[in-house]
């Protein structure tokens, strides 16, 4: 009986020994990119556009040729939005199966568990997470395609002094794009003669706001609310202060860059003013606008592919996706050519601007890549002030 | 505290009171007929908003919602057939581990056939900005609705199991489920049944809250865990406490972000369930005698 078993067991590992270089040809054309995004869970708002963004990005790279013939495989992991799930999975995709560079992940707090990661294993890994702190300071393997957080806070408080509007209170989720953000609209207020009057966090699962925001309105003072969350609390909140009979101008964050916040939110969603990257209002952009042609085409190909509206997130993983693509292009399949060539890319157009890295800025992008957008009719129009 | 915030805040803490008491509702009807706590019962709620949601494009809203809570209900008893009818007297134990695997599965479901966004059915009166004012406190009409559907709910379910044939023999069926069979009464129907008035429950409290809180494939999940604090608080099995508890809940955590911020409320609920189980087992308004004769 032992011995039977032991000749299985030798038998299987000959055909493994056997099985192993057959295989491996079959595999060399082939470039391996890891992507972790939050599928599901709480953030799926993210990781949903962005996973199908990366698949649609790199099915379009694969039916023109592949970069030099070899084509790329995407190996996308669902963190479900959990910072120690993507912990393990860059740990896996870096570890067993080699990736040249890992594009995501969706949040800013599993951005920041995945940094050291990915330092550690000295791959690139291109965040398509928001906050200021996944790149500054600059860790050398890191980068990041969202705008930087303190520009959007800079957009609103210059916006709020053209409105001669000088006391606020902040409202923001207890997610690492809320305490981010909250700490960014904290630190540049006084820059901008701006109080801050209350702030308060909310469970990211909130499904009314209605008692937050009735403690807010009963303080005179407050001329404006800002809230920044990524979650569905974004339109419940717009809601819930209309409802309360509070007419205080309401200003977003970037993550309210998706049409579906807007909807249900409906008539509540009027006049909310935020940050945004351009997609969203790609029509009403002049002819000669660098990013319009690429804005345009992104757009169309997402919604032909998946019936459903681009979004700013989506648009993230389209430029991390594409800023790999470009450096294996140039620097071939190899991890620390790699990253040299992402930190090389100059005025790359992308949907989230022209993105210009050096050594000293991961992000690669200006305020201007940001404009301000409201809601008119249920629509994302540029805003032109009052 | 102005008088205003006070009953700003007080309203806010009814409209989430009234939706965890309507979960609640849903929790104590299983657990009065069978003695098991259907941890599936936030799937319920999910599934009756997904539901009525896909059924708009075809139907009048009224409809809608009616035809997804009889979709739900025989979801319910699709459920009950497959998983539990066949069980011999089992354990607990297993009951509870059973419906938890019925709450991934019904939620993993979800999530493939109505993906991972938000969807929400329309304000049932007005829109999403229509208030009405009570003196000077602003009311959403769709608290009302919810108020009104919990209200109705609890009157329906009280005639039913008091007045009614079936529903006296689901009592009986829960009281004593040997001596319930030997009187004639056909034990296994009735846990179908009580599978079904608790599906059924569930989604019409899912398309009432739909508007207010938004429906997403994994929203069933916060709402069982605020539902059974509030029937444990109560008291299982007694849905009239229930709705008290549940009401009592929603005023504390409103009013307690006047203290602490908001993201604490479940901690709130969760320390307050902890300490009932401590304290009071039975609950506020359960007796301990009562609660001696159950297994569970």
């Amino acid at each position: 009986m032992k011995s039977s078993l032991s000749h299985w067991v030798r038998a299987g590992a000959v055909c493994c020994l056997l099985l192993g270089p057959a295989l491996s040809p079959a595999l060399a054309g082939t470039v391996k990119v890891g992507a972790i995004f939050a599928v599901t869970g709480p953030a799926s708002f993210l990781g949903g556009p962005e996973a199908r963004t990366a698949a649609l990005v790199v099915e379009k790279i694969n039916k023109a040729g592949g970069i030099g013939g070899d084509t790329i495989q995407l190996i996308v992991k669902d963190s479900a939005g959990s910072t120690e799930k993507a912990v393990s999975f860059a740990k896996q995709l870096i570890e067993e199966e080699k990736v040249v560079a890992i594009i995501g992940p969706s949040t800013s707090g599993e951005s920041m568990a995945v940094k050291k990661v990915a330092e550690d294993g000295q791959t690139t890994l291109i965040s398509c997470a928001a906050a200021d702190v996944i790149v500054n300071p600059v860790a050398r393997y890191v980068f990041k395609t969202p705008q930087k957080d303190s520009f959007a806070a800079q957009m609103i408080f210059e916006e709020m002094r053209r409105l001669k509007i000088d006391t606020v209170a902040l409202a923001s989720g207890n997610d690492g794009f809320g305490k981010a953000g909250k700490e960014q609209l904290e630190k540049l207020a006084p820059a901008f003669g701006i109080t801050v009057a209350a702030s308060e966090t909310y469970d990211s699962k909130a499904t009314d706001l209605s008692a937050l925001v009735a403690k807010l309105k009963a303080n005179a003072a407050i001329q404006a609310v800002i809230n920044w969350s990524v979650v569905p609390a974004q339109a419940i909140i717009a809601k819930n202060m209309r409802q309360a009979g509070w007419r205080v101008p309401l200003f977003q964050s970037h993550g309210f860059g998706n049409i579906e916040y807007v909807r249900a939110a409906g008539a509540a969603a009027e006049g909310i003013v935020f940050p945004c990257g351009r997609l969203l209002v790609v029509d009403a952009l002049p002819a000669g606008h660098p990013q319009k042609a690429l804005l345009g085409q992104y757009k169309s190909e997402y919604e032909a592919a998946y019936k459903e509206e681009a979004s700013a997130f989506g648009g993230y993983a389209y430029d991390a996706m594409n800023m790999v693509a470009a450096a294996v292009r140039q620097a071939g399949n190899d991890r620390a050519k790699v990253r040299d060539a992402v930190e090389g890319l100059k005025n790359f157009p992308g949907v989230g601007g022209m993105f210009t890295f050096s050594p000293e800025d991961h992000n690669g992008l200006t305020i201007d890549s940001f404009a301000m957008m409201t809601v008119r009719d249920g629509q994302f129009v540029l805003y032109q002030g009052k | 505290m102005s008088l205003d915030l006070f009953f700003q805040y007080l309203f806010a803490g009814i409209t989430y009171g009234s939706i965890y008491a309507i979960v609640a509702i849903g929790f104590n009807i299983i657990y009065t007929t069978t003695g098991i706590i259907n941890f599936a019962q936030g799937e319920f709620v999910m599934l009756g908003g997904m539901i009525a949601i896909s059924l708009l494009e075809y139907l009048p809203l009224g409809y809608a919602i009616a035809a997804a809570v009889l979709i739900t209900m025989a979801i319910g008893a699709l459920i009950e057939m497959l998983f539990i009818r066949w069980l011999e007297s089992p354990s607990v134990l297993r009951m509870i581990i059973i419906t938890i695997g019925i709450s991934i599965l019904l939620r993993e479901s979800a999530l493939h056939i109505w993906g991972e966004s938000i969807r929400s059915l329309p304000y049932f009166y007005g829109n999403e900005i229509t208030t009405f004012n009570l003196g000077s406190v602003h009311i959403s009409p769709q608290v009302v609705w919810v108020i009104v559907a919990c209200a109705v709910m609890m009157a329906g379910l009280s005639v039913f199991f008091r007045s009614t044939p079936i529903g006296r023999e689901m009592r009986a069926c829960a009281a004593n489920r040997t001596a319930a069979l030997l009187c004639g009464i056909n034990t296994r129907n009735m846990v179908t049944l009580s599978f079904m008035l608790s599906a059924g429950i569930g989604a019409l409290a899912g398309c009432v809250m739909s508007p207010i809180t938004y429906t997403q494939y994994d929203s069933g999940t916060s709402l069982a865990i605020k539902g059974f604090t509030v029937a444990i608080l109560g008291g299982l099995g007694n849905s009239l406490a229930a709705v008290a508890a549940g009401i009592l809940l929603g005023i504390i955590e409103a009013f307690s972000v006047s203290v602490v911020p908001l993201a604490f409320q479940d901690a709130i609920a969760i320390a307050i369930l902890l300490l009932i189980l401590f304290v009071k087992p039975h609950g506020i308004f359960g007796s301990s005698e009562a609660a001696r004769l159950k297994d569970f």
